[in-house]
């Protein structure tokens, strides 16, 4: 054996080094212990020890999706893997960017159902990108940088590497590999140059033009091509959930997110434009609504998208543009720098109609003079932290409260679960946003039941130092549900009211945090500007809410309805 | 409709199950399901004969085209194509069916492989439907067992699917 030959273990942390890892998280175990005895004896990035795996791949999800670099998770074999398996599968459904090293047992005990054995890679096939069981030290290296090239490139998404132990402590050779090539992946980064020229054309000539972004503008980075482009037509623009940020939320040409809990104006102007320019959206169920409803109104569908399967998947589209979002949008902004006129005449007119719909004033609530609304506590967040926080939240009502109060000017600062829908994110969201910017503010808003799903992790919180500031919106019940339960199934609140719950002030301050319960509507400005004033910088702050119990999520459009077909505060 | 799909995926462990794996995750069909190495042995070739609708078709090619070790997709109903399957089907050939199936048995131009006091074992290749068309035609109580590889495809002429 040559003197340059290193265990598996190394190979392991020298391919992190080399992919410019700054932070794994990760929790040991039996399988793992050859790779972590290697992270030990090295400095170049950090390792953020969780308290639950899933936590682990959440957290470094929210780096991804902070940063748009690649998040790293290290996890052992069986349970390790399959606690992983709910981060992975958020991270898969928003499209983000990770690596998931898995340890398994040795190669010679795989399939004798041995101590902490489980299929890893058979159990997250069908949530991740792409996954590989490397079989051979010699494969490590080359595995880890596919691994990274298939996580990043295309439309992103969470790749697993499943590493025997056995493999981990042979040695071999360190060679890196400068680049990759896989014959099988060849992603589309340029669009098709005259459907991209058609395209402007029926925006410029357009009597109602409408553009739809999505979480593919976030993710591909092009939100000031997106902006640059918008502010150029002068047209209206809506956006997802996932695609908040990608244009300024503060704008005038902004409509507010649209879909199931949109605004009037937003799903009004999807309903009725002529036509429409999807950018990194994939026309899903919570944001159309009922496809055959959302068509009956005729129109010409244009999508950018770099998938070719996110095209015509829900709704039947009249000009596909398959390519990197930032590559069409660029190309979009030379071509319309030559036209003659940039705007189109009839937009006058269709933001007339726009201007009603507004007015309708579809988020305005009454304040309360006892009861804390939901509402009132994120406008306040906004305000005191003057609009430029990192958010995170949970899943459910708070979530989409957070979207509709919050308004957000830049992209990668709304971190949540859009397409799983997982419950527990916000607290790991928090620890990735801000291990990642670390002196940015990062709030977490979340329930008293999300909180609970990863409550664990304020420990993480203060062995890492993390000033999270976490607005609990505590109305002791799992609202979304129970708002459900309210609408569709008679008042019968079927397991959703949240009983024995703990005293978060003193569970914080036995974490070693601050702890403040905020009961009366005059207490919520105060107490925000106090957990985020320069005394508390340093501190996590848990801010319990006592809010509201009966306040509904408004706009809504019913599942299955259409997104004409909206439920307002009004109507009940 | 019916469509026969065929792609070139990588010759690794677990590429098989991606392939059926996103056909149960997504709800689509198969009828059959073939697949072995090339004379390129890194490449494995694919034959799923499956049906739907132009809409879920397009969305089928498109998700295997998605799957990363998947090289070359070709939807053979695109185009001119052949089409064969071999069936074994073990007969029964006692006095009383013994003319009947040897008889059935060359008009399907089959041939006999195994032979014993009481059965025929025959072996017969053509389209799934021309297969279909002999089960019709035999009496359903002669049949011992059937075994079918299920559809093969290659593109007539000029229509090649390498990588």
């Amino acid at each position: 054996m040559s003197s340059n030959h290193i265990s598996g273990a190394e190979i392991v942390i020298r391919c992190l080094h080399e992919e410019k890892v700054k932070f794994v998280f990760g929790y040991p175990g039996g399988a793992v212990l050859n790779i972590y005895d290697a992270v030990f004896q090295q400095n170049k990035f950090k390792h953020v020890l969780v308290r639950h795996e899933q936590a682990a791949v959440h957290a470094a999800d929210a780096y991804s999706r902070s940063t748009g670099k690649v998040g790293v998770a290290l996890v052992t074999s069986g349970p390790g893997a399959t606690n992983a398996v709910t981060g992975i599968a958020t991270a898969y459904m928003d499209s983000i960017p990770m690596v998931i090293i898995s340890g398994q047992v040795p190669t010679y005990a795989i399939g004798q159902d041995a101590f902490q054995e489980c299929d890893t890679v058979g159990i997250t096939r069908p949530c991740v990108k792409h996954n590989f069981l490397v079989k051979d030290i010699k494969d490590i290296a080359s595995t880890i940088k596919k691994a990274f090239y298939v996580a990043s490139s295309g439309r992103p998404g969470p790749v697993l590497v499943d590493i025997p132990k056995d493999i981990t402590a042979e040695k071999y050779e360190f060679s890196y590999p400068k680049s990759v090539h896989l014959r099988s992946y060849n992603p589309i980064v340029k669009g098709h140059s005259g459907q991209i020229k058609k395209a402007l054309s029926l925006l410029l000539n357009a009597k109602r033009p409408m553009i739809y972004s999505g979480g593919g503008v976030v993710l591909g980075d092009a939100a000031s091509q997106l902006t640059k482009f918008v502010r150029a037509i002068g047209s209206p623009i809506t956006s997802t959930l996932m695609g908040l940020g990608g244009f300024p939320a503060s704008d005038k040409q902004f409509l507010g997110m649209l879909g199931m809990h949109g605004t009037y104006e937003a799903n009004m102007a999807m309903q009725e434009c002529d036509v429409l320019l999807a950018v990194g959206a994939r026309f899903d169920d919570r944001v159309i609504g009922n496809p055959e409803h959302f068509l009956s109104k005729p129109k010409t569908i244009i999508h950018i998208d770099i998938d070719p399967s996110s095209i015509s998947k829900r709704v039947k589209i009249d000009i596909p543009i398959v390519g990197d979002v930032i590559s069409v949008l660029t190309e979009l902004n030379d071509l319309l720098s030559k036209e003659k006129t940039k705007q189109n005449p009839s937009l006058k007119h269709w933001f007339k109609d726009i201007d009603q719909w507004r007015s309708m004033n579809c988020l305005s609530f009454k304040n309360d003079k006892k009861l804390i609304k939901p509402q009132f506590v994120i406008q306040t967040l906004h305000k005191v932290t003057k609009g430029d926080a990192f958010i995170t939240s949970d899943v459910g009502q708070h979530q989409m409260w957070a979207a509709q109060y919050y308004p957000f000017d830049k992209p990668r600062r709304w971190i949540n679960s859009g397409g799983l829908g997982t419950m527990g994110v916000g607290l790991p969201y928090a620890m990735g946003t801000q291990l990642a910017h670390p002196d940015a503010k990062v709030a977490c808003v979340t329930g008293e039941a999300s909180i609970q799903m990863c409550i664990q992790e304020l420990s993480t919180c203060k062995q890492f130092h993390l000033p999270i500031k976490i607005i609990n919106l505590n109305n002791r019940y799992m609202g979304m549900v129970r708002q459900w339960q309210e609408f569709f199934y008679g008042n019968r609140y079927a397991e959703s009211y949240m009983e024995a719950l703990p005293d978060f002030v003193k569970l914080a301050e036995s974490y070693g945090h601050v702890g403040m319960k905020i009961e009366k509507p005059s207490d919520v400005e105060p107490a925000l500007k106090e957990a985020f004033s320069n005394k508390l910088k340093e501190r996590l702050v848990f801010m319990d809410f006592i809010t509201d119990q009966k306040e509904n999520v408004f706009p809504m459009v019913p599942n299955g309805k259409g997104l004409s077909e909206m439920i307002t505060a009004e109507d009940l | 409709m019916r469509h026969i799909i065929s792609l070139l995926m990588e010759n690794e462990s677990g590429a098989l199950s991606r392939v059926s794996g996103l056909f149960s995750a997504r709800g689509y069909n198969i009828e059959s399901l073939t697949v072995a190495p090339t004379e390129d042995s890194t490449l494995s070739r694919m034959t799923i004969v499956t049906s739907g609708s132009d809409e879920i078709i397009e969305q089928i090619i498109k998700q295997l085209n998605k799957l990363i070790d998947v090289v070359k997709v070709l939807d053979l109903n695109d185009g001119r194509f052949i089409e064969r399957e071999l069936m074994i089907v073990k007969v029964k050939a006692n006095a009383q069916y013994r003319d009947e199936m040897k008889r059935m048995c060359d008009i399907f131009r089959g041939r006999i492989i195994d032979v014993s006091d009481s059965s025929f074992t025959i072996e017969i290749t053509g389209s799934s439907s021309k297969l279909d068309a002999y089960i019709e035609s035999i009496d359903k109580a002669a049949i011992l067992e059937t075994v079918r590889t299920g559809a093969s495809g290659i593109g007539r002429g000029d229509r090649i699917l390498k990588v």
